[in-house]
């Protein structure tokens, strides 16, 4: 049996039935950025707290009214005690990242450019990355001690996994077709890795610097609560231990400013050098 | 620049993909080299460009003569341009002037001239995402330009780029090697291109690719132009030349889907 295709074109499903308009189906899966909602949000929620301090249904005991903690916070600032633990946390912070993140973009560097450093490398970091950095901090007071460099090397320990991981995989995602016509160009080694390689792969080093610096201020504050008599850790311990709450989520509003802070220093670092994005 | 390309083989791994190639690339003369998909053909440019190490055989250059100014005697024009998105158009053309001891000033001199020679100039500071393909293509011819090559070797430079850009591209092409006598060795599965650009064509067999004809279009470049009957009739000869071959390589490729 055969079909004529002008048949089938020209035969109407129904002459009687009304034209409809066809129904636009391509809604939702696109989120849009509102700031309002997202700062109104954040005023509702510290509303919603301070009624329920105020009202009693929130124990102040347990969890200090938004008043509580800005007065505590005042307190901490006027004192002087803030910039002093501050002070100490950042650092530790930015001396143990820069560690771990230039000895991470190195490694990374070279387990994504070099076949001797690929499976070794990868072998290592795989073996290496699971363990949770902190249970490392006694095995890096005894050889480094209770003092700072055992805080440093738990920082740059816990920064360097994620830094090689980025940096590897930011380079085996450069094109190889760029790298190609660099090499097709006769460009030296060290002018593909500095004008091709590097900046194909920042990109991803610079979104592992985002996953290194969140981890970076987590084994912070683990470093400093099991031995530091200054910085934030030490201080929300000691808060915890006084069972002043107000004081303890003082520390914890400082903790979440610096970490608002650093992600944005990033995001600016991001639009410096991916400007061409 | 004359090359001779000597007995190349090619595998990979258990694929054979060349066998036994040999011809000669004299200076001022363009080659196309034409076959069915998977032929080889862009795996014989890699290797004639010194990309790729052929299995057996050697690439000869025979006479070293180069243009004045001379930066890279092979020189690539590739397919998906190969641009670097993170530098603007004259960044971008500069970056294979910046390792050869020129001055700032002698590295700009190059740039803006081959942005003029390439209408390019008014775009010299906007980045390849904010140009069109055939805009990128150019930027591409322009890079390689540049560095004042002795011979360009063109890898399916139109292919990926819509019908129309890929018309007046092509004849823009010919009218460069029409200008400069340029060498140059042109990939293609368009057989119009072939026509219009090359003194002489090679045709490949299917894998493994095998030299089938050396097929000479001896009109000057200059005076070709789209739908002469003469480069019609060698567009026609050179499909007789391979259709068998492209059906079966297409059969193959069934075989394999």
């Amino acid at each position: 049996m055969s079909h004529d295709i002008s048949e089938v074109r020209a035969e109407p499903q129904s002459a009687a039935s009304p034209a409809s308009h066809v129904r636009f189906r391509a809604t939702g899966f696109n989120p849009k950025a509102n700031p309002v909602a997202a700062w109104g949000f954040f005023v509702a929620v510290i509303a919603l707290w301070q009624l329920g301090s105020s009202t009693g249904v929130i124990s102040e005991l347990a969890m200090p009214s938004p008043v509580a903690v800005a007065k505590a916070l005042w307190q901490l600032i006027v004192t002087g005690d803030l910039w002093l633990h501050l002070g100490a946390s950042l650092q530790r912070l930015v001396g143990g990242w820069i560690m771990g993140t230039v000895a991470g973009l190195f490694v990374g560097f070279l387990v994504g450019m070099f076949s001797w450093a690929r499976s070794p490398g990868v072998a290592f970091v795989s073996a290496l990355f699971p363990i949770p950095k902190i249970a490392l901090l006694p095995l890096f007071i005894i050889w480094f001690g209770i003092g700072e460099p055992s805080k440093f090397a738990t920082i740059a320990f816990g920064v360097f996994f994620p830094t090689v991981i980025n940096t590897f995989g930011g380079v085996d995602n450069v094109q190889r077709n760029l790298i190609r016509m660099g090499q097709s160009f006769d460009l030296p080694m060290w002018s593909v890795i500095r004008k091709i390689i590097l900046p194909g792969a920042l990109p991803t080093i610079l979104s592992g610097f985002r996953i290194s610096s969140s981890i970076a201020i987590i084994l912070l504050i683990a470093a400093e609560m099991i031995g530091a008599q200054y910085g934030i850790g030490a201080l929300i311990l000691a808060a915890g231990n006084l069972y002043q709450t107000d004081q303890l989520i003082a520390g914890v509003v400082v903790l979440s400013l610096l970490g608002l802070c650093v992600s944005w220093l990033l995001g600016r670092l991001d639009r410096w050098l991916l400007a061409w994005r | 620049m004359r090359l001779q390309i000597k007995g190349i083989c090619h595998s990979y791994d258990q694929v054979e993909a060349l066998r036994d190639i040999d011809f000669g690339i004299e200076p001022g003369e363009v080659v196309a080299l034409i076959g069915p998909s998977g032929c080889g053909k862009s795996t014989l440019l890699s290797i004639i460009g010194g990309l790729l190490a052929p299995t057996r055989g050697e690439i000869l250059i025979c006479d070293k003569a180069t243009p004045d100014g001379c930066l890279n005697p092979l020189t690539y024009v590739f397919q998906d341009f190969a641009l670097l998105p993170w530098r603007t158009v004259a960044g971008n053309i500069s970056l294979v002037l910046e390792d050869h001891g020129l001055s700032k000033a002698d590295r700009d001199a190059r740039v803006a001239e081959v942005l003029e020679q390439t209408n390019l100039w008014d775009f010299r500071d906007a980045y390849p995402k904010q140009l069109s393909g055939g805009m990128k293509q150019r930027v591409g011819i322009a890079r390689a330009l540049a560095v004042r090559p002795a011979v360009l070797l063109m890898d399916e430079p139109l292919s990926a780029l819509d019908a129309q850009t890929r018309i007046l591209l092509l004849d823009e092409f010919a009218a460069l090697f029409a200008r400069t006598g340029m060498t140059a060795v042109y990939v293609t599965h368009n057989l119009n291109e072939a026509v219009r650009l090359a003194n002489r064509v090679v045709a490949l067999r299917r894998r493994p690719g095998t030299i089938k004809e050396i097929h000479t279009i001896d009109i000057p470049i200059a005076e070709r132009r789209e739908g002469m009957p003469e480069l019609i009739a060698h567009e026609s000869a050179l499909w007789n030349l391979i259709r068998d071959e492209a059906i079966a390589a297409d059969k193959e490729l069934e075989n394999v889907a």
